[in-house]
C-alpha cells in the first residue's frame, strides 16, 4: 500500500492577472521505503505539489485533488492540531537553502532542542543528549562544539546536515527533500545525497526527492516523475526513464545534458517548446 | 610571429584580500589567490573549474580587468596591464568583456535593453546615436532575439533570454576575450544547452577567445580547450580537456571527478541491483 497517495492534484493561484495553473492533474505516490524522484525544471510544479501536501501553500493558493492520503488517512483537510501531529513528526521536509532554512537568531542546537521539545515532548536533558546523537549521526564534525554554533559560523554543507538532523528527529516515516544540495558544492552533494541515502535505508522512510538535476536522479531514486509545466510527463522506474525514455521531453531533457554531447553542439528542447507554442 | 602571443596570460598572479580590524580583531589579509599562472590562445577556451571559495570568480575578475592583481603580471594581447596604477581606457575595455552568473542581477531593472547594449558603445566610442541602434538590433538577431525586443525592460525576459542579452552586451564593443563567470549554472538544463551552442556559434564566427569559468565538469567537458583546476587559491591541476578528463593527475581532481553525479546506464544498473540485494538481505 502506498504510504502517500495523491490523485489528480490541482494547484492554482490568484495571481493580479487572473488565475495560475501551478499544478494540474497531478498524480503521486510513494510507497514505504521508497526514493521518489520528482524532476522537473523552473516552472514545473514540482515544489508546489509537495508544498501543497504539507501544508505550506499562501492562502492564495487553491488546492483540488481526488485524493490526498498518508497511510490511509485523508489529509486534504486537517486542522491544525491534527496537520502539526502529522506534519513535522511523520512527514518533514528540507530545502533548498540550508542557511536560510535556519534562524539566524538561535545556535542550532537551541532550533534542534526546540523540536525534540516541542514533537516528541523531550526534557531540556533528553533533548540535549538526544541532538548530540543527532549530530553525531548525520556527521557534523565536533557536535559538542557545532551545537553551540549560531548558523552563520557554520558552513553551507554543515547546515544542511543540521537540516536533516531535525528533519530525523522524529523518526518520520516520509521525508521531503526539495532540491537539497543545489546550493552545495558538488563534493558537498555527493557527501549530503550519500548522507540521505544510508538514512533512508537505516531508517527505512520514504524519501521524495525534488530535483532539476538528472545526475542526482540518476545517483538516488528508485522512481522517477518527470513534471513539465504543472503536468505529469513520464514516470518510471530509474533505470527504464535513463535506459528508454518514453516522453519526449523526457528524451530532449537527457540529451541536452553536456555529458550526453556526441557532435560539436548539444541538442536543445525547442523542438519540444516549439510545439507546445512558446 | 603573432599568432604565436596569447590572447591573455597571467604570471604569477597574486591576490590578497584585506579584511580590516575592528574593537576584537586585528586587521588581517587573506591570500585568495597565490600565485597563477595561465595562458590562453586566440579562439579558444579556458575553463576554470574550482569549488565556492576557490578563488576563481578573483581570478575572473582579475582577467576582466574588474579588480586589480596584488602581485604578478597580467598581459592582454602580449602588453602588461595593471589597472592598480591606471585605469583601463576605451582601448582596453574593448578587448576584455565579462557575463556574470545571475542574468537577473547583472541587468539593470530600469533600463531598457536597447540601452543596455548601446551604453558600452555610448562610454567607450563616439559612434553617431543611428548607428549605435543599428549594431544593438543587428546584435539581438546575433544572440537569437527579435529587433522588437529592443524597447523591452528585462523583466520581460526569461533568465535564459537574460543571459542572451548579458552576452549580446559584452559583445557590443567587438571584444577578443569574454570572460564568462558561471554563465549557465543559474539557467535550467534545456536552457542552459541553448546557450552553451550559442557560446559555440559565436566563438566560430569571432574567433572570440573565451575564459569560463564553471564548478560543473560536464560543462567543461563540453566547451573547454584547455582547464585549470584552482582550490583554495592555488592551480592544482592544468591541461589539456582530453588529458585532463582521460587521466586527471591531482587528488584534488580526482575528488572532484569521483562526486560529479554520472548518468551512465550502467552505474545506475549496478547501484539498482546492489538496492535490490541490500533490501533482500534486510527482509530476511
Amino acid at each position: 500500500m502506498a504510504l502517500l497517495n495523491i490523485r489528480n492534484l490541482t494547484v492554482k493561484f490568484a495571481t493580479a492577472t487572473g488565475s495560475f495553473t501551478a499544478v494540474d492533474g497531478i498524480d503521486v505516490h510513494v510507497d514505504r521505503g521508497e526514493v521518489l524522484a520528482i524532476v522537473g525544471e523552473s516552472g514545473s510544479g514540482k515544489s508546489v505539489s509537495m508544498l501543497a501536501v504539507m501544508g505550506l501553500l499562501p492562502d492564495t493558493a487553491t488546492i483540488t485533488a481526488d485524493e490526498m492520503t498518508y497511510d490511509g488517512r485523508d489529509i486534504s483537510n486537517l486542522s491544525g492540531a491534527e496537520r502539526r501531529r502529522l506534519i513535522g513528526r511523520e512527514i518533514t521536509m528540507i530545502f533548498q537553502e540550508p542557511i536560510a532554512s535556519l534562524n539566524p537568531a538561535f545556535t542550532v542546537g537551541f532550533q534542534i532542542e526546540e523540536v525534540l521539545r516541542l514533537n516528541l515532548g523531550l526534557g531540556r536533558k533528553a533533548a540535549q543528549a538526544r541532538a548530540l546523537d543527532l549530530f553525531r549521526a548525520v556527521g557534523i564534525p565536533e557536535p559538542e562544539v557545532k551545537i553551540r554554533s549560531y548558523p552563520h559560523q557554520l558552513s553551507g554543507g554543515q547546515c544542511q546536515r543540521v537540516m536533516i538532523a531535525m528533519a530525523i528527529a522524529s523518526n518520520p516515516r516520509l521525508l521531503i527533500a526539495d532540491e537539497p544540495t543545489t546550493a552545495l558544492d558538488v563534493t558537498i552533494q555527493k557527501q549530503i545525497l550519500d548522507l540521505l541515502m544510508k538514512l533512508q535505508e537505516d531508517y527505512g522512510m520514504a524519501l521524495i526527492l525534488i530535483t532539476h538535476d538528472m545526475g542526482v536522479v540518476a545517483e538516488t531514486a528508485d522512481r522517477v516523475v518527470v513534471q513539465y509545466r504543472g503536468k505529469k510527463m513520464e514516470e518510471a522506474d530509474v533505470l527504464s526513464l535513463f535506459e528508454a525514455p518514453q516522453h519526449p521531453y523526457t528524451r530532449a531533457l537527457l540529451s541536452a545534458l553536456p555529458e550526453n554531447a556526441t557532435g560539436d553542439r548539444l541538442p536543445t528542447v525547442s523542438d519540444f517548446f516549439q510545439r507546445e507554442g512558446t | 610571429m603573432e599568432q604565436d602571443i596569447p590572447v591573455v596570460e597571467g604570471r604569477a598572479i597574486v591576490r590578497n584580500y584585506h579584511v580590516p580590524g575592528s574593537m576584537l580583531a586585528r586587521a588581517k589579509s587573506v591570500p585568495a589567490l597565490k600565485g597563477i599562472d595561465f595562458k590562453v590562445g586566440k579562439g579558444k577556451t579556458l575553463a576554470i573549474v574550482g569549488e565556492s571559495g576557490s578563488g576563481k570568480s578573483t581570478l575572473a575578475r582579475i582577467i576582466a580587468l574588474i579588480d586589480a592583481p596584488s602581485g604578478g603580471e597580467l598581459r592582454i594581447a602580449g602588453e602588461p596591464v595593471d589597472i592598480g596604477r591606471r585605469r583601463p581606457g576605451p582601448g582596453l575595455r574593448s578587448k576584455v568583456q565579462m557575463v556574470f552568473q545571475n542574468p537577473y542581477g547583472s541587468l539593470n531593472p530600469r533600463q531598457k535593453v536597447g540601452d543596455v547594449l548601446m551604453e558600452p558603445l555610448v562610454i567607450n566610442t563616439d559612434i553617431p546615436a543611428v548607428e549605435r541602434r543599428d549594431r544593438a538590433e543587428a546584435m539581438l538577431k546575433k544572440v537569437g532575439l527579435l529587433p522588437e525586443h529592443f524597447n523591452r525592460y528585462p523583466h520581460m525576459f526569461s533568465g535564459g533570454q537574460r543571459q542572451r542579452i548579458a552576452i549580446a552586451r559584452a559583445l557590443m564593443l567587438n571584444p577578443s576575450l569574454l570572460v564568462l563567470d558561471e554563465p549557465v549554472s543559474a539557467l535550467d538544463l534545456s536552457v542552459q544547452a541553448q546557450v552553451l551552442n550559442l557560446l559555440a556559434d559565436l566563438q566560430d564566427e569571432f574567433e572570440l577567445t573565451y575564459v569560463f569559468v564553471s564548478h560543473d565538469l560536464s560543462v567543461v567537458r563540453y566547451i573547454a580547450d584547455e582547464v585549470m583546476v584552482i582550490s583554495k587559491g592555488e592551480a592544482v591541476e592544468q591541461g589539456s580537456r582530453e588529458a585532463l578528463f582521460a587521466n586527471p593527475q591531482h587528488p584534488y581532481t580526482q575528488s572532484l571527478f569521483a562526486a560529479t553525479p554520472v548518468t551512465d546506464i550502467e552505474a545506475i544498473r549496478a547501484r539498482v541491483t546492489r538496492r535490490k540485494a541490500a533490501r533482500a538481505a534486510q527482509a530476511r
